[in-house]
């Protein structure tokens, strides 16, 4: 059962639409990234650095927090902005993504920035490296959880299969991976690109626990996680489905829209869809 | 003569001489490492007898972890373990680890200051049989040009054991190489190591003569070379040994010294002269002191199988090729 009421909910989601609209921001003043996977994971991300982690943006090395090691690096816009209103780093930092002398790297980069865990940016080795401190809690005897967020796209790898078996065959309960799964990658929709299905009965038959959600349903999502705590016997995936671009209507499902930022006129008009809550309400703000 | 002050094996000139595989030495100092420091944690990827990483196994279960055939995986689950706490030591052949997961060495251990030892087993021809697809000969140069990754080339078990040692006591990504035959025993137990720091083997100019021309070499080879180094005596031609098993960073002040008497250079490694201790050498000459030169190692070429005997002597690294080598560069010096 869930552990959230539906204040709780409705403040989730405001602030999820707050992040959407600091990525078009911060997207339209790097001048270059990913536009779809973050919006797209917004959602998620929210429900993690606001409800499900365990964790201190004022000590942000703080032993015993829970980690949240993202896999698929191109995608950190959405999580430097969540850092940034969790309260990790000023939101004015947000405006150096992808510049001169940043601490926002295109790619995150953890000795750069408090909140990043890992080095990620090359596709496929970030559950490996989940996995590796997965076992250095457990031979610790730490309580505390790691996090995985990967794309579906990088599936396509074998270091990801590898970590797959791995995880399956050591029994990594305090390991939950979410999979970001928008069906798109770079060179089109994953497929045709390199058909993943059916994922769900890859991941079992590799002994993981497997879990489905609307990756746009906070409250089913929380459920999904904490089901996983549940689970001693195996690590759980929680496949999450997610439009990609969600929010802004000219980028949702487009595979177009996955390496690329907004320019001007694009982040205006997706600006005025996310802070008209798609022209659910009249006024806008700013 | 040998170097007194470094307390090498007094038997290496000597027919008997005393030989055991350098990846012995590795086994030993990871049990040793194992009993001192709680932290250490050893992975190995479906090769844990052949490197020697069983001792660790058998006597500290739970910190080991066998990760099948998957060096990809090894080097990025030892990068989550390095950023943990705990000091992770991943085995495999050098041709598959830093080979196969050069990518994941890179980004993952070096670029995200992860404390992860990379131990590179059956480095070299020497391999033997096994053939070119199991002979590591660009391991060095491929982990060498990586940032914040330094790199060891012990030249015995003995060594080994205390080059292991060492990287577990140093902080950051260190990569070992070593090889998988029995090979002479060219230190002993008192002789010291310090990374990073070069050592006079030998020195055959101490009776007043002015050395003629220093070898710097790294690994079992260096064993060839104080061969060498004695028949050339014969022809009254004076060297001097140095033993650089750190090849990053590179003992630029010994180095330096050396040359400055000896003003020409025979590098001397079981590897691609390209990338490899001759270049970090050449480097250093080149912007400092420049003199001439010559490499001993592969020749842009893959190996093949045969005997580890027979294949030093065929791609020229033999004594005799290093003597001629010398001979050489002795030319262009005086020239």
């Amino acid at each position: 059962m869930s552990d959230l009421h539906e204040e709780k909910i409705k403040y989730l989601e405001g602030m999820a639409n707050r992040i959407r609209e600091r990525i078009i921001e911060t997207l339209l003043e790097a001048g270059s990234g990913h536009s779809a996977g973050p919006l797209g994971m917004a959602d998620i991300f929210t429900a993690l650095y606001f409800h499900i982690l365990n964790h201190n943006p004022k000590k942000p090395n703080w032993p015993d927090r829970d980690r949240l090691v993202l896999s698929c690096g191109h995608i950190c816009p959405v999580q430097y902005v969540t850092l940034a209103y969790a309260g990790y780093f000023p939101l004015e930092e947000l405006k150096t993504l992808r510049k001169l002398n940043s601490r926002l790297q295109g790619h995150p980069h953890r000795t750069a920035l408090p909140g990043v865990e890992t080095t990620s940016g090359p596709l496929g080795s970030g559950l490996s490296q989940a996995i590796g401190l997965a076992l250095a809690a457990r031979l610790d005897g730490k309580k505390y959880r790691i996090y995985c967020v990967a794309s579906d796209g990088e599936h396509d790898e074998g270091n990801f299969w590898e970590a797959v078996m791995f995880a399956g065959k050591y029994k990594l309960n305090n390991l939950t991976l979410i999979v970001d799964r928008n069906n798109i990658q770079i060179d089109g929709y994953t497929e045709q690109v390199m058909p993943l299905e059916p994922l769900r009965e890859k991941y079992e038959a590799f002994r993981w626990n497997v879990l489905g959600v609307d990756g746009h349903n906070i409250h089913d999502f929380v459920d999904a996680v904490n089901e996983a705590k549940a689970i001693y016997e195996k690590p759980t995936v929680i496949i999450a489905h997610t439009i990609p671009g969600k929010g802004v209507s000219f980028m949702e499902g487009e595979y177009t829209w996955h390496g690329k930022p907004p320019n001007k006129e694009e982040a205006k008009k997706a600006l005025h869809e996310l802070r008209t809550l798609g022209r659910h309400i009249e006024s806008e703000h700013e | 003569m040998l170097n007194e002050q470094l307390k090498l094996n007094q038997k290496i000139f000597e027919k008997d001489v005393e030989m055991k595989p350098a990846r012995d030495g590795y086994g030993e100092g990871l049990v040793i490492l194992g009993e001192e420091n709680q932290s250490v944690v050893v992975l190995s990827a479906d090769l844990t007898e052949s490197t020697r990483a069983e001792g660790f196994a058998k006597k500290f279960p739970e910190r080991f972890f066998e990760i099948g055939v998957a060096e990809q995986n090894m080097a990025t689950i030892a990068a989550g373990l390095g950023i943990s706490g705990k000091i992770p030591f991943i085995s495999s052949y050098a041709v598959f680890s830093p080979g196969r997961n050069y990518e994941q060495i890179r980004t993952t251990i070096a670029y995200n200051d992860s404390n992860v030892k990379i131990a590179g087993a059956h480095a070299g021809i020497s391999v033997g049989p096994d053939g070119a697809t199991h002979q590591a000969t660009e391991d060095m140069a491929i982990m060498r040009v990586i940032p914040n990754m330094r790199v060891i080339c012990p030249c015995d078990s003995i060594e080994t054991r205390k080059a292991t040692l060492a990287a577990g006591n140093m902080w950051g990504p260190v990569y070992i190489r070593f090889g998988r035959e029995k090979s002479p025993m060219i230190t002993s137990n008192e002789t010291p190591f310090i990374p990073g720091r070069a050592e006079i083997l030998w020195n055959s100019s101490v009776n007043g003569k002015k050395p003629d021309v220093a070898i710097i070499g790294c690994g079992m080879l260096l064993y060839n070379a104080l061969i060498a180094a004695k028949e050339l005596e014969n022809e009254k031609i004076s060297v001097i040994v140095v033993n650089s098993h750190t090849i990053k960073p590179l003992d630029e002040k010994t180095i330096l010294a050396v040359v400055d008497k000896t003003k020409a250079v025979v590098t001397v490694e079981e590897h691609q002269i390209a990338g490899g201790l001759g270049s970090a050498v050449a480097e250093l000459l080149a912007q400092r002191f420049p003199v001439p030169m010559e490499f001993v190692g592969m020749h842009d070429t893959f190996g093949e199988s045969g005997k580890p005997s027979e294949l030093i002597e065929k791609y020229g690294m033999g004594v005799k090729d290093i003597k001629e080598a010398v001979r050489r560069v002795l030319k262009r010096k005086n020239n």
